[in-house]
């Protein structure tokens, strides 16, 4: 029993990791919190769940969800990001909410605000490890999110781009006059977040064979208060927070009775910033924030 | 008057008294996004004793607005060590905490909602809702309001000049927590049912737009913010189904083009007795 929970809250954790990864990338190199990523997620699931319900394959779906998210999130970035790049913190994070409305009514009226559900689960069949039972959905949600943890890892760490990223992250003005392109690789944090938050998106929307326009906004919160556990300024803090909270959520959720779950993970993500505000695995201090 | 827009009225009475919340936590620097939860925590003690203990509505409504006040205080005082963004978060985590609080507490009805309320009229929204703007219109005349500038401008300068930083900030937490909680209680003796879900994530965020689409630094502005916000939607009525879209495509304007927001304080100069020069 335990075992199994465990599994499934790895499961979840891996979605929360992704999402969180998301903010992180917009939040770790620009100071930002994109509200809107909760929202780009949930577009991204329908767009991956458009093309399975269409009969094509679900490597596609995952492309499509991710694609379509990283375009919409580049938009974001030039309308709702750029040209409030110097106001206070709060403006960026408004015009990213006013498109959190925009596209929440879009899949409404695109999609109606029923749950859109898959019939025929795919990948429904399940293996026995032991005393765990592991469906193949849930091997692929694992999968795929390690494969693009990695890819991400690779970008950030070893490329070029993933450099001048981690310099406009330091100090935007410095890389500036060393002659990295800022607004260029805003565009490109944007995007590549979205990617992630799209990517998530297909991945639990197929996972629970299931959809509303209002996913969003459940599981954007949650993956803040992964986010903030990992630590805000290690992008790679949400590696560790994800998994700890997918089964910590599981396990109060088997054990201690579904509703006392979120007061767990927000007492929680409270009790990191006020106690160790720069994440449970450590790195700079975060709490000198800019004010808003 | 129809019952109709009798309803929206009260509302943006409601969502002035929450706005202002905000916004009186925002004049010293702090971005609050978790002031719902306080408006929860007002409306389930007005609820409580009103339907419970039988104690009048205003007096219940002063009660839980001290009440809701302590416990802005008390969360006050570990936030002070977070700025910015991260106050922003960590005010989001306690909104969500007080939502999932009261949906596990059966003494309230838990997640089935609280009901029993006697209806309260518009006019009496409209009283507390003009009386508390007008009190924070003469409190921004005063030395404490020019404290709690000084705190937004730069807190370290503030500090270095002999103002107690801690007090004003942990005293504001604790007058926006105050005036949520009677937006609270009103919106429950409105409605005559309150569940946790009326006090959300979302509804925090409408007090923030509220504030910063009416102007932030002027206290009318969030009564321009609340008729916006509720009027809005009732005037884009004509596109229907795309109204919110039409909505989030407006904020994103008037962020564009007018950041400070309607209203701001270059508008109030002619009531000064004195005219600077800009």
């Amino acid at each position: 029993m335990i075992y199994q929970q465990l599994v499934n809250g790895l499961t979840l954790g891996a979605v929360y990791t992704l999402i969180a990864l998301s903010f992180s990338l917009v939040m770790g190199i620009l100071g930002i919190l994109n509200l809107a990523i909760a929202e780009l997620f949930m577009i991204g699931g329908y767009l991956g769940f458009t093309v399975v319900l269409a009969g094509l394959p679900l490597p596609l779906a995952i492309i499509a969800g991710m694609g379509g998210a990283a375009v919409v999130a580049g938009i974001i970035e030039k309308v709702g990001y750029q040209p409030f790049r110097d106001a206070p913190v709060v403006v960026p994070m408004l015009s990213t909410l006013g498109f959190s409305i925009i596209l929440q009514n879009v899949a409404t009226n695109t999609w109606g605000s029923d749950p859109l559900q898959l019939f025929d689960e795919p990948l429904g069949a399940r293996f026995a490890v032991g005393p765990v039972s592991v469906s193949e959905m849930q091997l692929l949600v694992l999968g795929a999110t390690i494969v693009l943890v990695a890819l991400l890892g690779y970008i950030v760490q070893r490329t070029s781009l993933g450099r001048a990223l981690r310099a406009v992250a330091e100090n935007r003005d410095v890389a500036r006059l060393l002659g990295v392109s800022a607004s260029r690789l805003t565009l490109l944090a944007f995007m590549l977040s979205g990617a992630l938050a799209g990517a998530a998106g297909v991945l639990i929307g197929l996972h629970y064979a299931a959809i509303t326009p209002y996913i969003g906004v459940e599981i954007g919160l949650k993956a803040i208060a992964v986010m903030v556990i990992g630590g805000t300024t290690r992008i790679w803090g949400a590696l560790a927070a994800g998994p700890l909270i997918g089964i910590a959520e599981v396990m109060t959720v088997a054990y201690g009775g579904s509703q006392v779950r979120d007061f767990v993970v927000y007492g929680l993500m409270i009790a990191v910033l006020l106690l160790r505000p720069q994440g449970i695995l450590g790195g700079a201090r975060t709490d000198r924030g800019q004010r808003v | 008057m129809s019952t109709y827009d009798a309803g929206l009225l009260a509302d943006a009475g409601i969502l002035l008294l929450g706005a202002l919340s905000v916004y009186i936590i925002l004049a010293t620097g702090q971005l609050s996004l978790g002031n719902a939860g306080f408006m929860g925590i007002g409306a389930y003690i007005t609820s409580y004793l009103t339907v419970i203990v039988g104690v009048p509505v205003t007096a219940a409504l002063l009660l839980a607005g001290l009440a809701s006040g302590i416990i802005g205080v008390v969360a006050g005082f570990p936030a002070l060590r977070l700025r910015g963004i991260y106050l922003a978060m960590a005010t989001l985590g306690f909104g969500e905490m007080v939502r999932s609080f009261f949906l596990n507490f059966d003494a309230v009805g838990g997640a089935g909602g609280f009901h029993g309320m006697t209806h309260i009229s518009v006019g009496y929204i409209w009283a507390w809702a003009i009386g508390i703007l007008l009190l924070v219109m003469v409190l921004e005349r005063s030395r404490v309001w020019l404290e709690m500038r000084a705190v937004h401008d730069d807190e370290t300068v503030a500090g270095l000049l002999g103002l107690n930083t801690t007090v004003t900030k942990v005293a504001a937490f604790g007058a926006g927590a105050a005036v949520a909680a009677i937006s609270g209680g009103l919106f429950a003796h409105h409605h005559v049912y309150i569940e946790p879900g009326n006090f959300g994530f979302e509804r925090s965020i409408d007090f923030v737009l509220a504030v910063i689409l009416g102007g932030s630094t002027v206290a009318p502005g969030a009564l321009v913010g609340a008729m916006l916000l509720v009027l809005l939607p009732e005037m884009l009525r004509f596109i229907s189904d795309w109204r919110l879209a039409a909505f989030g495509t407006l904020l994103i304007v008037v962020l564009l083009v007018r950041r400070q927001g309607i209203l701001d304080r270059s508008l109030f100069q002619w009531t000064k007795l004195r005219s600077r020069p800009t």
